[in-house]
């Protein structure tokens, strides 16, 4: 199964934030405790999980899209820009849950603008000039 | 069969939020049955077009309901996002022809109504099976055709216009059926009920050909929109 996230968070905005990530958890057979963990996990509490996205921030729609992608429990990640419209502790929170991904077997592949920190995440780091590999950096290789 | 019915519950519970059956199509269905009989203004002529009537009215109605139906998938890519992770394509179009089909149902049973007080248009005891069947047959029909279509233009520019200029050309041998088998359970004098069946068994082949072409279409065609 594959979680993508590209630029738009791919959310329904007449159904609240909860609703969203319950129609996923629905359809991959997630449970109820799936989707209190995932909104729990991205920092979405009641009042904003109540709320319909259309109504929300654009980080609040993020988090949402991020909760919903948890609860997939997909095994490659895709992700463009993950880090956009998120403050400090939502990166770190996303930090977190794609080092938990890897750590599961996942395959997390994402893109960014920020390529100071994104060696700190990620294993391999490719950098793409112009369309072609410039560098490719695969820091859990000794070598 | 859980996520076609997760599928519909959520394209209802959309439905039941905005309101688009209630506050747009309806009303706008119905004006097109006033605006019939203000047009007409014979009532045996009215009484015997009251069939075609009401399913030119439906496929005029469904447009809009196919447009919004995937107007809340297109505005944020969701319905990218959700091909990407649900296990079968054809499980997002049947999910959202059955929540389709919910909608145009009730539109048809309105509509059906509305006949009957604006045009006088009668059914009796023998000809309610019959009218049940096709209203459930030709709604059916219907709403895989709206689906199929309706990711066709899901992402193209002028999507409004070209969603009646593709769909309903090819909904027309489903408008003469519907009409000519509502016409004989209506108990018209130019069809029996027995002609009615033969007009059903059309309206059911035409929902299983276009069910089973759009269960396999789905994918490629919302794929080569994104």
């Amino acid at each position: 199964m594959v979680g993508l996230l590209g630029h738009d968070n791919g959310l329904y905005a007449d159904l609240t934030a909860r609703e969203n990530v319950e129609f996923v958890a629905q359809l991959v057979g997630a449970g109820t405790n799936d989707v209190e963990s995932a909104l729990d996990r991205l920092g979405i509490d009641s009042r904003v999980a109540a709320a319909r996205a259309g109504a929300l921030s654009a980080g609040q729609r993020r988090r949402t899209a991020l909760a919903a992608l948890v609860v997939r429990r997909a095994r490659l990640w895709l992700l463009d820009e993950p880090h956009a419209g998120l403050d400090g502790q939502a990166r770190a929170e996303l930090d977190g849950i794609l080092r938990d991904a890897t750590r599961s077997g996942a395959t997390v592949v994402y893109t960014t603008h920020e390529s100071e920190v994104s060696g700190a995440r990620i294993p391999r780091t490719i950098t793409l000039s112009g369309g072609i590999v410039a560098r490719d950096v695969d820091s859990a290789d000794p070598s | 069969m859980n996520a076609i019915l997760a599928i519909a519950r959520k394209d209802l519970r959309i439905e039941w939020r905005t309101r688009t059956l209630l506050a747009r199509v309806v009303p706008f269905a119905l004006l097109v049955l006033v605006l019939f009989a203000v047009a007409l203004d014979s009532e045996p002529l009215l009484l015997r077009a009251a069939a075609g009537l009401v399913w030119l009215a439906m496929l005029f109605a469904a447009m809009l309901l196919v447009q919004r139906s995937f107007d809340v998938e297109t505005a944020d890519h969701a319905l990218d996002s959700l091909l990407s992770f649900v296990s079968s394509p054809s499980k997002v179009f049947f999910g959202k022809a059955l929540s389709m089909f919910v909608q145009l149902f009730a539109l048809a049973v309105v509509l059906l109504g509305a006949a009957v007080v604006l045009y006088g248009a009668r059914v009796d005891g023998d000809g309610v099976v019959l009218l049940v069947t096709v209203l459930i047959t030709a709604t059916i029909g219907l709403s895989v055709v709206g689906t199929l279509y309706g990711v066709v233009v899901a992402n193209m520019s002028g999507r409004d216009s070209l969603l009646p200029l593709l769909a309903l050309p090819v909904l027309a041998p489903l408008l003469i059926g519907a009409a000519r088998a509502t016409e004989a359970a209506l108990g018209s004098d130019t069809i029996d009920l027995a002609n009615g069946w033969a007009w059903v068994a059309l309206l059911v082949t035409y929902a299983v050909v276009f069910g089973s072409a759009g269960a396999v279409a789905f994918a490629p065609l919302a794929q080569s929109d994104s």
